[in-house]
């Protein structure tokens, strides 16, 4: 029994056919590369095989759209001091709990310690846990881009309406159209940027919709195209960039038209505009402080906002010195150009932002990329 | 980012809940961040939110698409549109 | 005046009682709880002695034994509990080695406040797995630790059994070209217990698949005696096993998606939860891997046995240095299926 608007989407044969119509579009002898911003986008690659499917001449970049990877390592520390204050439940999704902040510690390893750290699926999870422990103050560490934000302005909207008094949100919500001139803006040495265009996210998008992306096109001259989820999605996706490629044209086009529309859900934007106002700057992991790129609690929450209820101090701590996530998020290097990669830094025992999460460049290369290069090696 | 899947509305239910079903599978979500969500339905499901509504014909017509280039063939092998 | 009755002990409160310290300290109510659950449940020879090991003559060959915690949670779940689950798993590494399984103890960690009535339940279903599978508990410990200091509940059990001579699997005795089977579809225990936890529920209930596996693998030794490796998915799932095999063999495998049988419902299950099935647990399937000329044969004798109807070739093994396990994907790609970075969670990215 198939399941509808997935499986189609997933068919192996229309892959195949669409994989010849790309290879025939592609100039021979001209490169291409294209940035998958989002970490689904990584993910699907991945577990799919997609760039099997592809001619050489098209590189895909992985891109730092994986909110996890991009967390810096002092607000994980955050994250695991927040846990240990007493009475304190933190509630976090499952793909924070084993990043290593400063010194290995992680909410794992903090729970293992005596902190009471809880896995939520959904936010609705740390309304109950606040609910069902009225003497606890119950923190939710909030990560994620456009499409993890409206459910926490929600969460926090219904908790200031019911008079919840023991919640609070340590807010981590980043932006995706500043993260993307982020990489844009860097200079780079040799070339000029490194990038043919970019591969927009699928459900950001569906929340902020295509216009936040034109800046791409009109100040930058790169082609947009957003892309659905699914591999003949990203499939069509490259196609339609290789087309605006060898055409010149830099636009902004929408394969994913199914969820994705111009001005994407109001109602959602207006629920993140009402709760949150932009920070000023937000640090990144591996790019550095990006402007206007993250969100906080507007003072009408901040009875709701985990930084100012606990007094919160803002540190820095830096990355390792050999860490390459910078220039690989940049798509300026590979995963197997950084000289820890695959030896001191693991997935495992990840340095950097790029290892941290399966969708991160470096771990995603570690778990399927390894293969190709160590049978080149051998070859 | 956003692990999302397209879920059937087979129910609604009270405070703008929602009963989805996707390949037999049935889980709560809410509907707090779409209007106009009708049994039939179907929608994109995030970390248990409704984050769009997925438009029927437009599926339709991407997958045609997709088809219609499956059976063309590769006859694009002058042209470098 | 009232006569006091002669040797009357009131009987344990299953109903209503709960497990207490005195349970675990050798006295009375230890040797009660004992006799009126464990002894009567369990019945067999062997307890009926009541001493605190069991003799038993084992056939001439060569012995196996295996052991097996169990701290599973939630303790009761579709399809199963801790209990059967507990029998399952070490009949199954018994028969993971081609043997027949004989005999299991079980010993139990109980938490203080422990309601009796569950674990009644979870012994009587450990008594019927354990008549089902024609393996007796023949001896067993008791303990009871401070509220907090258990889950409930944890069972340890151990098993032991014959091989019959001319059986050796290993898993060192993966060769490239072999082939690689499974008996049925995978993913739905892990699924199972997911899914209780996340409150996901399913028009066509999803169970654990816990069973105990000797039956089939002595079905499958009739039909093919020199099975190479056997080894059942639990925990990390297939991947994991495979990749277990590979580097224990020093091979490659190759296996593709289209033909691992999987259920429809586990696998949208996955989708909501963000796992991928390769990785989830089973505890009633196994992998087997043998010559590719017996491949057929022992496809049609998995699939002649009620616990394998969905069995399929999945896959070979082929010579590789780096010992990858690489899967065609249904999409039509290639990709490396890794080992598991610490404990499968769900994503949200």
């Amino acid at each position: 029994m198939p399941i509808k608007y997935v499986d189609e989407f997933r068919d192996g044969q229309l892959a195949r056919r669409m994989a010849e119509k790309i290879a025939a579009a592609v100039r021979p002898g001209r490169g291409y590369r294209f940035m998958e911003f989002c970490g689904g986008h990584t993910h699907a690659i991945s577990r799919y095989g997609l760039q099997d499917l592809l001619p050489p001449e098209i590189r895909l970049i992985h891109g730092p759209g994986c909110p996890v990877c991009v967390l810096p390592i002092a607000r994980i520390d955050t994250a695991v001091t927040l846990a240990r204050q007493p009475g304190v439940i933190l509630a976090s999704y499952a793909d924070m709990m084993r990043v290593p902040g400063s010194k290995g510690m992680s909410l794992i390893k903090a729970k293992a310690a005596g902190a009471d750290v809880r896995m939520v699926y959904s936010v609705t999870d740390a309304m109950r846990l606040a609910r069902e422990n009225p003497q606890r103050e119950v923190v939710f560490f909030a990560i994620g881009f456009e499409t993890t934000t409206p459910p926490t302005a929600l969460l926090i909207k219904q908790a200031a309406q019911s008079g919840i008094g023991n919640l609070s949100v340590f807010c981590n919500h980043v932006l995706t159209p500043p993260a993307l001139r982020g990489i844009l803006d860097a200079p780079h040495p040799d070339e000029g940027l490194a990038l043919d265009g970019v591969i927009g996210p699928s459900h950001v998008s569906a929340v902020i919709g295509t216009r936040p992306y034109e800046f791409v096109a009109t100040e930058y001259g790169r082609p947009v195209v957003i892309a659905g989820f699914e591999p003949l999605d990203v499939m069509q996706a490259v196609l339609m960039l290789v087309q605006q490629a060898n055409a010149g044209r830099a636009e902004v086009e929408n394969e994913y038209v199914r969820a994705v529309t111009r001005a994407g859900n109001a109602k959602a934007q207006a629920l993140m505009e009402e709760v949150f106002e932009l920070r000023e700057r937000f640090e990144w992991r591996g790019l550095g402080w990006l402007p206007a790129s993250a969100r906080r609690l507007r003072d009408g929450y901040a009875a709701f906002d985990a930084e100012r209820r606990f007094a919160v101090e803002a540190a820095v701590v830096p990355d390792h010195k050999a860490c390459e996530c910078g220039a690989i998020l940049r798509g300026i290097k590979r995963p197997q150009d950084c000289k820890v990669f695959g030896t001191v830094c693991t997935p495992d025992n990840p340095i950097g932002s790029c290892m941290v999460s399966s969708e991160g460049a470096c771990a995603a290369h570690y778990s399927y990329g390894r293969f190709r290069d160590q049978r080149a090696v051998n070859a | 980012m956003c692990l999302a899947i397209p879920a059937r509305v087979i129910e609604l239910l009270d405070d703008s809940g929602a009963l989805v079903d996707i390949g037999g599978v049935r889980k709560e979500i809410s509907l707090g961040l779409v209007d106009g969500v009708g049994v039939g339905d179907y929608v994109i499901v995030h970390v248990g939110y409704a984050l769009a509504r997925l438009d029927e014909e437009e599926a339709a017509r991407t997958l045609a698409l997709f088809a219609e280039m499956g059976a063309l063939e590769t006859e694009e092998a002058g042209h470098a549109d | 005046m009232s006569a006091v009755r002669k040797d009357y002990i009131r009987p344990v409160d299953f109903k209503h009682g709960r497990v207490d310290l005195t349970h675990g300290s050798g006295g009375r109510a230890m040797a009660q709880l004992i006799e009126e659950l464990f002894l009567h449940v369990f019945d067999n020879e062997w307890l009926r002695q009541m001493n605190d090991q069991a003799t038993f003559s084992v056939p001439a060959g060569r012995m196996v034994m295996a052991t097996d915690a169990h701290v599973i949670s939630p303790l009761f779940f579709p399809g199963g509990d801790i209990g059967c689950l507990s029998v399952h798993g070490t009949v199954n590494d018994v028969a993971m080695a081609g043997a027949r399984p004989l005999y299991l103890s079980a010993s139990f960690i109980l938490e203080e406040g422990f309601p009796l009535a569950d674990l009644r339940r979870i012994v009587e279903s450990m008594g019927r797995a354990a008549q089902t599978a024609g393996v007796p508990i023949v001896t067993g410990d008791t303990k009871v630790v401070e509220q907090g200091k258990a889950d409930g509940v944890f069972i340890t059990t151990t098993g032991v059994g014959v091989v019959p001579a001319g059986v050796n699997i290993s898993g060192d005795r993966a060769r490239p070209g072999d082939r690689i089977l499974v008996s049925g579809t995978l993913g739905d225990h892990g699924v199972a217990v997911m899914s209780k936890r996340e409150n996901l529920s399913f028009e066509t209930a999803i169970e654990s698949d816990t069973a105990a596996l000797h039956g089939l693998v002595a079905a499958m030794l009739d039909v093919v005696p020199d099975i190479h490796c056997l080894r059942d998915p639990t925990r990390g799932g297939l991947a994991t096993t495979l990749n277990e095999l590979a580097r224990q063999s020093a091979v490659g495998m190759n296996i593709r998606e289209t033909a691992i049988p999987l259920r429809t419902e586990v696998g949208a299950a996955c989708e909501f939860l963000g796992l991928d099935p390769l990785y989830v647990a089973n505890e009633g399937k196994l992998v087997a891997i043998c010559a590719a000329a017996d491949a057929d044969a022992l496809l049609a004798a998995m699939r002649g046995h009620p616990l394998g109807t969905s069995a399929a070739i999945i896959g070979e093994v082929r010579q590789d240095a780096n010992c990858f396990v690489e899967m065609e994907t249904a999409f039509g790609g290639r990709r490396v299926v890794d080992w598991l970075t610490g404990e499968q969670l769900p994503r949200i990215c």
